[in-house]
């Protein structure tokens, strides 16, 4: 159901790291249940945006609202209270090697919400079993799995806690094209079970056009364009245009050169 | 041409924002010990690994300072006849100094290497962020049973090097420089007073804190893939030994000033 209060809300955020601006006046709402990705090329500030929304940066400037509530001065006990709202999935899985897979996918409701580790290794047992990962994988070391079962276990500790909010960052990088279509399907389909919201950053237009219900390309530290998935083809903007074609000649290839 | 005074500077600089980071971390990881959530199951893990696998290293570093302190003390008290101060030398030579710092400088490289390899690998891999997004602070989840485990095992690490070295001395003596087993064992223990024991396990609970804190602030701010875990990992070892030594004299002149 939409509501008037957009979940998530960035508002003329601003940072920079010394000399270097990386978001410079960034404007950015999600409603609830939308799922939104970030576009953008390499060292545009996707995941610093989304540092700054998690509390992990702090921005120069702007206001960022979860659910209406302004999170930017937010420390301690009250940003830990916030960050119950979401969960993600990192680029590297950023599994923790000295646990077991069961043990990553249940270490939110473990030590975040203080759940029994009987009671969270059933849940982690039947998230892992949503990623299509059977109890026999349970115990198995994080270092020994491959990339994309990598991914299903950080998937399934993004939404093991069944936050509101999912972040996805470059979910399908180094994934081959197969493994990278089931990851976008698993994503799709947990992120329907959960009614999330979610915001993914992604090169990859593949996954962003399954991903996706709103496509935002940020340039220049801010949004230069946002739209339905199915208006980006003829969006008329000449640097969506470039990236989404992965052609040489362009806007962009006039700053690369 | 640069300023050669504007390069001392930047240095001087350079050294107040590590001081200033490092004691805002310290703050940090003191506020965490003193608050829960605590991870008891952690710390104790983290015992085993800093205490009990450090112990054939730490214990064949005791037994060989041990062997040879003695034998070098009875080469250079003979020169003035007081052979038979060798047990009281070592004992005393060993809880005092050579035990904690001996111990402190091998931990310094086992562990405080390791915490800052593994803090630092985590750093870099996304994995410090991921604890945070699960509602979980690093602080207290990562440093704080380090700094506990290190700081009570390290005494109780160093109290074992303590009689291991003690032993090493006993066995040179008796074998090799004809003391007499009996007499060795009276005049080492008749010698050794309480304060030059507790005095080596303070120091020891004080270096076993800085290796920790040391691994784990290098190890956090460690940057830049596999180089700046290997940095860390460096600095981490260096500042852990250079710190046991500066604070070995002040803890020493707190204790034996008067």
């Amino acid at each position: 159901m939409m509501t008037d209060t957009p979940r998530l809300e960035l508002i003329d955020v601003h940072k920079s790291f010394g000399p270097k601006v990386v978001l410079n006046g960034l404007n950015l709402a999600l409603s609830q249940g939308e799922s939104v990705v970030v576009i953008g090329g390499s060292g545009t500030g996707k995941s610093v945006m989304l540092k700054c929304i998690l509390g992990l940066l702090h921005p120069d400037q702007g206001r960022i609202r979860i659910d209406g509530e302004d999170t930017v001065d937010l420390r301690g006990t009250e940003r830990e209270r916030i960050l119950t709202k979401f969960g993600m999935l990192f680029q590297s899985a950023a599994l923790f090697d000295s646990l077991t897979v069961w043990e990553n996918v249940a270490f939110g409701l473990i030590e975040g919400a203080g759940m029994e580790r009987e009671a969270a290794r059933i849940i982690a047992i039947d998230k892992l079993a949503k990623v299509g990962m059977g109890e026999d994988m349970a115990e198995a070391d994080p270092a020994g799995l491959s990339g994309g079962m990598r991914k299903r276990v950080g998937l399934a500790r993004a939404i093991a806690t069944e936050p509101d909010i999912i972040f996805f960052d470059e979910p399908t990088t180094g994934l081959d094209p197969i493994m990278g279509d089931i990851i976008n399907n698993l994503i799709t389909e947990c992120v329907q079970d959960l009614g999330a919201t979610t915001l993914t950053i992604s090169h990859d237009m593949s996954s962003a056009r399954t991903i996706a219900d709103r496509v935002a390309m940020l340039y220049g530290g801010k949004i230069i364009w946002a739209g339905g998935v199915d208006e980006i083809d003829n969006c008329g903007n000449d640097f969506v245009d470039q990236f989404i074609h992965g052609r040489e000649d362009g806007p962009f290839a006039l700053e690369v050169t | 041409m640069s300023n050669p005074l504007a390069a001392v500077g930047r240095i001087f600089l350079s050294f107040l924002a590590t001081v200033g980071r490092l004691s805002m971390f310290t703050g940090r990881s003191l506020s965490a010990v003193v608050t829960p959530p605590f991870y008891w199951r952690l710390c104790l893990q983290q015992m085993m690994t800093i205490g009990y696998y450090s112990l054939p290293v730490v214990g064949m570093t005791a037994l060989f300072t041990g062997a040879v302190l003695a034998l070098q003390i009875y080469l250079g008290s003979a020169r003035f006849g007081a052979e038979s101060a060798v047990p009281n030398i070592v004992v005393v030579g060993l809880t005092r100094e050579l035990g904690p710092v001996l111990a402190g400088l091998m931990l310094g490289g086992r562990v405080g290497a390791a915490i800052a390899a593994e803090l630092g690998t985590m750093k870099v891999t996304e994995q410090l962020d991921a604890l945070i997004t699960l509602q979980t602070n690093p602080f207290r989840y990562l440093v704080v049973p380090r700094l506990v485990a290190a700081t009570i095992t390290t005494p109780i690490l160093v109290l074992i090097a303590d009689i291991i070295g003690v032993m090493g001395g006993y066995l040179v003596g008796i074998h090799r420089l004809d003391f007499n087993s009996a007499v060795y064992l009276k005049n080492t223990f008749d010698f050794l007073e309480a304060m030059d024991v507790t005095s080596g396990l303070v120091k020891a609970a004080v270096f076993g804190f800085l290796i920790a804190l040391m691994g784990c602030y290098h190890g956090f701010n460690s940057k830049g893939g596999a180089q700046g875990v290997g940095k860390a990992t460096t600095d981490a070892v260096v500042s852990s030994l250079i710190l046991i030594l500066i604070s070995n004299y002040f803890v020493t002149e707190a204790f034996f000033s008067q």
